[in-house]
């Protein structure tokens, strides 16, 4: 019984990647969405990241891992990563973790990348 | 634990054990038959959500901290009692935790090469009503979370 419920779903356009995350984010699926992830961002090499979190179930404080990591990995590769569209419970981890102090969290640009 | 906090909750109704092994497939098992679990108490959607989020802090860290992902089980009882009460228990006995108090504030972590937010325990504090550790070094864990549901319903 090994869970794959998990699935990113890709759009580019010049120098901005979207990648819609699917399914629920744990320790279990973090440690392969990361790396899925990291693989797409090192390839495209994108100025400008943004996750699309609308279609995710469920995130635990692994979510906030997974997501200062891929923050880190922009800012070395010299680009900027924004998160858009976190449902209501998403929104209440990621505020615990006061994460909107270092990403744009469904800002103007989210919006209009969407 | 103190037999005062036991006290409050007179009446429990139901009762379930889990024993688990310590692999990160059961995360999202674990957080999903407790979750069923406690359904017979008709908690809101938020009540749910923030009991399942609980349940995968505490399960994760069993996992990658008490048994840094060697051979192991963990220990999940679910007790609900008569005034919405739900009270969960975690336990490992895995390496245990020198310091509690120190591992329990926001952003520490042993364990930042495997991108741990060091938020686990916060969550946990956060999204229940009360949570306790007792740990011992080299014997293991126990995380007891409770919530009181129904309570923005009747209170308000
Ligand atoms: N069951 C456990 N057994 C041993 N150590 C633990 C356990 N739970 C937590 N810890 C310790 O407490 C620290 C903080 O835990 P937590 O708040 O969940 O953050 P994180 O899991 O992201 O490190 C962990 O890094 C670990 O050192
Ligand atoms: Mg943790």
């Amino acid at each position: 019984m090994f869970r794959t419920d998990y699935r990113l779903e890709i759009k580019k356009r010049d120098w901005l990647l979207v990648v819609r995350l699917f399914g629920e984010i744990d320790h279990h699926s973090a440690v392969y969405m990361r790396e899925e992830l990291d693989k797409l961002i090192l390839k495209e090499r994108p100025r400008r990241l943004v996750l699309d979190l609308s279609c995710i179930e469920f995130m635990d404080s692994a979510g906030l891992g997974l997501l200062m990591g891929r923050l880190r990995l922009m800012h070395d590769i010299g680009g900027v990563m924004a998160l858009t569209r976190p449902n209501e419970r998403i929104m209440k981890i990621l505020r615990l973790a006061g994460m909107e102090r270092f990403m744009e969290i469904d800002g103007e640009g989210a919006k209009g990348d969407r | 634990m103190d037999m005062k906090a036991e006290k409050r909750f007179r009446d429990e109704i139901n009762q379930m054990e889990l024993v688990l092994p310590a692999i990160s497939v059961n995360e999202g098992m674990a957080r999903a038959a407790v979750a069923a679990f406690c359904a017979q108490l008709s908690p809101d959607t938020t009540e749910l959500a923030d009991i399942k989020c609980a349940v995968s802090e505490a399960v994760t860290n069993c996992i990658v901290h008490a048994y840094k992902h060697k051979k192991g089980n963990f220990y999940i009882t679910v007790s609900l009692y008569s005034d919405k009460t739900v009270r969960i228990a975690i336990l490992d006995k895995g390496c245990g935790i020198p310091d509690v108090r120190r591992a329990r504030e926001p952003l520490f972590t042993t364990d930042s090469a495997g991108e741990r937010s060091g938020m686990g325990f916060t969550v946990m504090e956060n999204f229940m009503d009360r949570l306790t550790v007792t740990s011992r070094a080299g014997k293991g864990t126990l995380v007891v979370l409770t919530k009181r549901l129904g309570r923005l319903a009747t209170e308000e």
